[in-house]
């Protein structure tokens, strides 16, 4: 499997929403290469007729009667925000500048 | 009478006996285990927070309930619950309403939990005292303790080592007297492997059999929370407090959960009994390359022990078991990186606002600093594995492989195989910064317990001994809602070694930890790191 370039995980950090420093991308460009290298171990199996497992307990489509119950109070869930304006979270804006 | 100090070793079902004789009260237990923990907690770093007040005032209630129940007489005495009136010590990736819920990491400091978990809210049903949230690696990534955001935490047998992880501070608590319960969650070995290092029982159970409401999530096809005790009795009533169906998650099973688990044999010769014609099988591939000398020989006295017991013992074959860890590893970096997206520094946890900047800026600001270096590994790893272009090649071929791995054991089980015994982790436990340097080293310590998560099924570790001075786990792995059968075959090995001498030894660097001028763990991984 073809190695990540020093590129590719600037790319993925900031896929991943992640401010990294040089050191830090250095060093991720080695284990991450390192831990790609031990997946290679799996192109050993022939899965294609296999299919994939994504949970392992059968259980299928569990329903609940569409009611309201009881839930947290506006007070509660706001109270971790770091900003709020009334009932609202105060979010960042991401529309351009003349939409803020 | 017995003092307060003495309270700290006794086990949880024979402190709710001395309950429910007045012998002691909650109030009494629950000093006893504050002072200890108070005390070593400078040594230790167990704990995150300690919740003296909150403690007290459990305790003080569940001694007006057995205070009720005496004056109603003795059939209201025996239906109270095993576990009121006694210490719980939670993992702090559990929500307790009104308190904190790190997970370890900094991105969650300030954080205030605004409800119960399932699991605080039965453990507040059944009266349990919670004396505080314990130290883990940030968001439950690791196997030492060591990547928590809040220091390591000492193994008490070995104050240089570590614990185990990632719910090192539960397994050390509970293997330091400062609590006889512990909560812990394991997604990878994160309950077993802490347990087989810090020398007591802890276990996983099957997935969708304790709620996962309210627990900080990590890798949600794969997490279960489960007990930590210093008995397979203890181990068997924490888990029968916290499992069962709960609607707010749609994952834990409407399977009856056995009340069995609350007569668990008190007699050694029945716990020894049931084994006769039981079927064990020792799976080869357990018994992996680089497996220390000493932890193979104390499982294969254990697995002897067994046999001489009357169970019978049978080689068997998973043979997919090496393709465990790569698949793993892809499947849980993959979720963890889906979980974690929600930390964006809006609705809660810490937050940096760059002035004059947009907000993916703020993200990746909040994001760079708030996560700690294995979060930031595995989010990077997770995101690469999704990413366009790779999803067959890594998440899809994951799955498929997780699918071998789940039928070699559909096969052994179906096979008339009871259960599997084998070790729970290749070694004792290691130096602060053994494994630090090399994020695979640190992934092997989870080779021999992660395929029970892959599979979703359930797993228990007891400890079986020392090598070199240090425990070792002894693993019993069972289909799927087995834990009752894993816990007797936990309980009949109890019974067939109750003489041995390595039962009657306390962590042996425990004492240390009274001194309140000695080193932090975080001194001792240094100097650990400057000898070097």
């Amino acid at each position: 499997m073809a190695g990540l370039t020093r590129a590719d995980v600037e790319h993925v950090a900031f896929l991943a929403r992640l401010r990294l420093t040089a050191d830090e991308l250095d060093r991720l460009e080695g284990q991450l290469n390192h831990i790609l290298d031990q997946y290679a171990k799996l192109s050993e199996l022939d899965t294609s007729a296999i299919p994939p497992t994504a949970q392992t307990i059968e259980l299928e489509n569990i329903l609940r009667a569409d009611v309201a119950g009881p839930s947290l109070s506006v007070e509660d869930v706001l109270r971790n925000a770091v900003s709020t304006e009334g009932d609202f979270i105060v979010v960042p804006p991401i529309l351009g500048g003349d939409d803020a | 009478m017995i003092g307060n100090g003495d309270a700290t070793r006794l086990l949880g079902h024979e402190l709710a006996s001395r309950l429910r004789t007045g012998e002691l009260s909650s109030r009494d237990i629950t000093l006893a285990h504050l002072e200890a923990a108070e005390r070593q907690n400078h040594a230790l770093n167990a704990w995150l927070v300690i919740e003296r007040d909150k403690a007290l005032a459990a305790a003080d209630a569940a001694d007006a309930r057995l205070a009720a129940a005496r004056m109603e007489g003795s059939e209201a005495t025996a239906g109270l619950h095993p576990l009121l009136g006694l210490p719980v010590a939670v993992k702090d990736l559990v929500s307790v309403a009104g308190g904190q819920c790190t997970a370890g990491s900094r991105i969650l400091e300030g954080y205030v939990a605004p409800y119960d978990a399932h699991v605080t809210g039965r453990l507040r049903d059944a009266g349990a005292v919670i004396l505080g949230k314990t130290n883990m690696d940030e968001f439950a990534m690791g196997s030492s303790n060591e990547y928590s955001a809040f220091g390591p935490v000492s193994n008490p047998w070995d104050l240089d080592t570590v614990p185990g992880g990632s719910s090192g501070g539960s397994a050390a608590a509970v293997a330091a007297f400062h609590s006889p319960f512990g909560i812990g969650t394991d997604t990878g070995g994160s309950i077993r492997q802490p347990a087989a290092l810090s020398g007591i029982v802890g276990l996983k159970p099957t997935y969708g059999r304790v709620s996962r409401h309210g627990i900080v999530a990590f890798a949600s096809s794969l997490d279960q929370i489960g007990p930590l005790a210093r008995d397979a009795r203890d181990a068997a009533a924490l888990l029968h407090a916290v499992a069962g169906r709960d609607e707010r998650d749609s994952t834990s099973a409407p399977i009856p959960v056995p009340d069995d688990l609350l007569r668990l044999p008190t007699s050694d010769d029945e716990a020894a009994g049931w084994l006769k014609g039981k079927r064990l099988g020792l799976p080869a591939e357990y018994f992996v390359k680089g497996m220390e000398p000493g932890v193979e020989a104390r499982i294969r006295e254990a697995v002897d022990a067994l046999e001489a017991a009357g169970a019978t013992i049978q080689e068997v074959s998973l043979p997919h078991t090496d393709y465990g860890l790569a698949t793993y590893y892809i499947v849980v970096p993959a979720e963890a990186s889906a979980n974690l997206a929600r930390y964006d520094g809006v609705r809660y946890g810490k937050s940096i606002r760059l002035p004059g900047a947009d907000f993916i800026a703020d993200y990746l600001a909040t994001r760079g600093d708030g996560f700690g270096p294995e979060v930031k590994r595995r989010i990077m790893l997770g995101t690469y594995a999704l990413s366009a272009g790779y999803y067959d090649a890594f998440y899809l071929k994951a799955q498929k492989v997780r699918t071998l791995i789940k039928r070699d054991f559909d096969e052994v089980f179906g096979s008339g195989i009871d259960a599997l015994v084998a070790p729970t982790s290749p070694s004792v436990a290691f130096k602060f910064g053994a494994r630090t340097a090399d994020p695979v080293a640190m992934y092997l310590s989870d080779a021999c317990t992660l395929p029970a998560n892959m599979a979703g099924i359930a797993g228990v570790s007891l400890p079986c001994g020392l090598s070199d001075g240090l425990p070792v786990g002894l693993q019993f792995i069972g289909p799927p809602w087995s834990e009752l059968e894993l816990l007797r075959f936990g309980r009949a090995y109890e019974a067939i070694t109750d003489d041995a001498d390595w039962r009657k030894l306390e962590p042996a660097q425990l004492a240390l930890a009274d001194d309140p001028s000695g080193p932090t763990p975080a001194e001792r991984a240094a100097a650990l790191a400057a000898a070097a």
